[in-house]
C-alpha cells in the first residue's frame, strides 16, 4: 500500500491523438492516473473509448502525444519508447487486460489452473506445487470453487470465465488493470456479483483501473473519476458522483437522463 | 562431406540413375541447404527457414532429413538409415536405397561404421563419435505450435526468450496425470537459449543429445526448417523443481540380448497375451547377441523366428 502514498501519478497521458486517415479515433486526450484510482471512460459506441484504451495499453500506437508510466523502480518511461521485450514483460507482470469476451483473454485449450499459472511460469516460477497453490488461492478469491481447478474454461459459464480471466490477470500483483466492458454480455444478476467482487478486489489490492464502459451504472459503482467522450474528444471529466449527479455538458445530461428507470 | 560435382560413381548399367546429380539435389540447392545448416550450427536450436524442395517421396517420409543428408553427403561417406531404431523397416530401406541409387555411396547398418546416420525418431544406443553426423527427420519443428497457433507470435516468443508457455504444457500434464506424461518430442532448452523440439524421439533419448560428441542436424521438409546442435552443447530437458525430468524405465531387460538400460519395443507374439520386449535399436541388439549375450527369451521359438528369418519381420 506504500505505493498509494506516493505523490506521483502512475500514468501520465498528454495530448494523445489517434487518427485513422482523416477520421478521428480520439483527439487531445489528457489525464493522469494515480495509484489505486479507478477511472471510467464512458461514451456511446464510436466515441473513441476503445481506441483510447488500446493506445494506453500499447496495443495501438497513437498518431501523436505521449504516454508515460511510472515503472516499479519509480522512473517514468514513455511507453512507446520501450523495447518490445520490456513492453511485453510489463504487460504480463505489472499490467492486466480484461477483455469483454473472456475467450480473448483465456487459453481455452488448457485447464483453469494453467490459465492462472501461466503468468507465474512466464516470470520464471518452476515449482509445480507452489504454482498450483497460488492458482487455487486465486480461484477462491474470484469465487470459483477450488475443485474446478482442473476443468477446462470451456466448461465454465460466461460469468465464471470472466472471473477466471480476472484471476489470471491479478496473479502477478499488477498495479494497473485495463478493462474493456468487463460486464458486457453477462446477465444482470451475474453482472452485479462480478461488480461487487471487482470492487472488493480493487480496494483490497489498491489497483489502479481504467475501465471502458457504456454502462453508467458500472461507472457509478466502480469508479472514482469519470471521463465522458464524444466524437473522439473528452467533453467532461470529474469525480464520478459529481458528473453523474450534476452533469454540466448537454451531451452528458442526455446520457444520464437516458438510463432506463424500472 | 565435401562439395561434389557430378555423379561418376553410379553404376553404368543404371542408365536413368546416372542422369541424376550426385545425391539427387542440384548443386545450387545443396549450397542453399548448407548455408541454412551453417546458420543453424552457429545459433544452436534456432529454426532456420530454408527453401525446401519437392522430393520423390511423400511428406512425412523424411523429406527434410533426406535433403539435409543429400546436402552434406560426400562420396567417401558411409550412410546408415534407421526408422524407430530399426534398419530394416520400410522408411529406412527406401531412403537407404534412394541414396544408393542417386549417390552410389556405401551404406551400412552398423552404427560404428557410419559417418552419417539419418534417423526417424530414435538415437542409436551406442554412443556416437565426433566424426559422425546424425540427421533427424522432423515432422513439426515448432515446440510451441499446439500451444500458440500463430507463427508470428511463436517467432516473437523465441526471439524474446518467452518460454513460460512451454511450462504451461508440462503443468497440464501433471494436473491431468500426476506426472509429466509427455513421452516423446520432449521439449529441451539448447545452450541456455532456444527451446527446441528434439523431433519425436522418445524422451529416453533426451540425455543422449546433451553434450553429444556428434553433430546433430534436424530437417523438417514440409515445414521448411532446419536446426542444429553442434557437438558438445548443453541441452537441458525442461521440468519443474518438484517434478524433475526422468526417462522411461523398463522392468525387464531385452528378451533377445539381455541388455538393460536400453529403449525397448513390445512385440506381440500371439493372441493369448504372449509378448516380449526387445531392443528398439536392432543393430545394437544384433551386436550384443553376436558377442554372446542372451536374453531370457532368446531360446523361445518366437524369438528364434525374429532373429533368424529375413530381416524386416520385427518391424514394430
Amino acid at each position: 500500500m506504500s505505493d498509494m502514498m506516493n505523490d506521483e501519478p502512475l500514468l501520465r497521458v498528454s495530448e494523445i491523438t489517434k487518427l485513422y486517415g482523416n477520421r478521428i479515433g480520439c483527439q487531445n486526450v489528457d489525464f493522469e492516473l494515480w495509484p489505486g484510482e479507478v477511472l471510467a471512460v464512458v461514451g456511446e459506441s464510436g466515441s473513441g473509448k476503445s481506441t483510447l484504451l488500446n493506445c494506453l495499453s500499447t496495443r495501438l500506437e497513437p498518431t501523436s502525444g505521449m504516454i508515460e508510466y511510472r515503472m516499479r523502480d519509480g522512473v517514468f518511461r514513455n511507453l512507446y519508447k520501450l523495447t518490445e521485450a520490456e513492453r511485453r514483460l510489463l504487460m504480463r507482470t505489472d499490467w492486466g487486460f480484461v477483455h469483454q469476451n473472456p475467450a480473448d483473454g483465456l487459453r481455452l485449450a488448457v485447464s483453469a489452473g494453467a490459465n492462472v499459472g501461466e503468468r507465474l511460469m512466464a516470470v520464471g516460477q518452476r515449482h509445480y506445487g507452489q504454482i498450483r497453490d497460488t492458482a487455487t488461492d486465486w480461484l477462491e478469491r474470484v469465487e470459483i470453487a477450488a475443485d474446478r481447478i482442473d476443468d477446462n474454461p470451456r466448461a465454465f459459464s460466461g460469468g465464471m470465465r470472466q472471473r477466471l480471466q480476472i484471476a489470471r490477470n491479478l496473479v502477478t500483483h499488477p498495479r494497473l488493470i485495463f478493462m474493456d466492458e468487463p460486464t458486457g454480455g453477462l446477465d444482470v444478476s451475474v453482472q452485479a456479483r462480478l461488480l461487487d467482487m471487482l470492487r472488493r478486489l480493487v480496494a483490497d489490492l489498491g489497483l489502479a483501473v481504467i475501465i471502458v464502459t457504456h454502462d453508467l451504472a458500472v461507472a457509478r459503482l466502480l469508479s472514482h473519476r469519470i471521463v465522458v467522450m464524444r466524437h473522439g474528444n473528452v467533453i467532461e471529466t470529474g469525480l464520478t458522483d459529481q458528473v453523474l449527479d450534476d452533469p454540466r455538458e448537454p451531451y452528458t445530461q442526455l446520457l444520464v437522463s437516458s438510463i432506463l428507470q424500472v | 562431406m565435401t562439395s561434389s560435382v557430378r555423379t561418376v560413381e553410379a553404376a553404368p548399367d543404371q542408365s536413368t540413375e546416372s542422369q541424376y546429380n550426385f545425391a539427387y539435389l542440384d548443386e545450387q540447392t545443396k549450397r542453399m541447404i548448407r548455408r541454412a545448416i551453417l546458420k543453424g550450427i552457429a545459433i544452436p536450436g534456432y529454426q532456420v527457414p530454408f527453401a525446401s524442395r519437392e522430393m520423390p517421396m511423400p511428406y512425412g517420409w523424411g523429406t527434410g532429413g533426406v535433403q539435409v543428408t543429400a546436402a552434406i553427403l560426400g562420396q567417401e561417406d558411409t550412410l546408415k538409415v534407421i526408422d524407430q531404431g530399426s534398419d530394416d523397416t520400410t522408411n529406412a530401406v527406401s531412403i537407404r536405397s534412394f541414396f544408393e541409387k542417386t549417390a552410389g555411396v556405401k551404406t551400412t547398418t552398423a552404427t560404428a561404421d557410419a559417418s552419417i546416420i539419418q534417423t526417424r525418431h530414435r538415437i542409436p544406443e551406442a554412443s556416437l563419435r565426433e566424426d559422425q553426423i546424425i540427421v533427424f527427420q522432423v515432422p513439426i519443428p515448432e515446440p510451441l505450435r499446439f500451444l500458440e497457433p500463430r507463427e508470428t507470435e511463436t517467432r516473437t516468443m523465441h526471439a524474446l526468450k518467452e518460454y513460460g508457455l512451454m511450462h504451461v504444457k508440462l503443468y497440464e500434464d501433471i494436473a491431468r496425470n500426476g506426472r509429466i506424461a509427455t513421452t516423446y518430442a520432449y521439449p529441451v532448452e539448447v545452450n541456455d537459449r532456444y527451446v527446441m523440439d528434439p523431433s519425436p524421439t522418445p524422451k529416453f533419448d533426451n540425455p543422449k543429445i546433451d553434450e553429444m560428441a556428434a553433430l546433430q542436424l534436424y530437417g523438417a521438409g514440409r515445414e521448411k526448417r532446419i536446426y542444429a546442435i553442434p557437438p558438445f552443447t548443453k541441452v537441458k530437458s525442461l521440468d519443474f523443481d518438484d517434478h524433475p525430468f526422468e526417462v522411461q524405465k523398463f522392468e525387464r531387460p531385452c528378451g533377445l540380448c539381455g541388455a538393460a538400460n536400453v529403449y525397448l519395443d513390445e512385440v506381440i507374439l500371439d493372441d493369448k497375451g504372449g509378448r516380449m520386449f526387445v531392443c528398439s535399436d536392432t543393430d545394437y541388439c544384433e551386436e550384443r547377441r553376436e558377442a554372446g549375450h542372451l536374453g531370457d527369451m532368446a531360446a523361445d521359438p518366437a524369438a528364434v523366428s525374429l532373429t533368424t528369418s529375413t530381416a524386416g519381420q520385427d518391424a514394430s
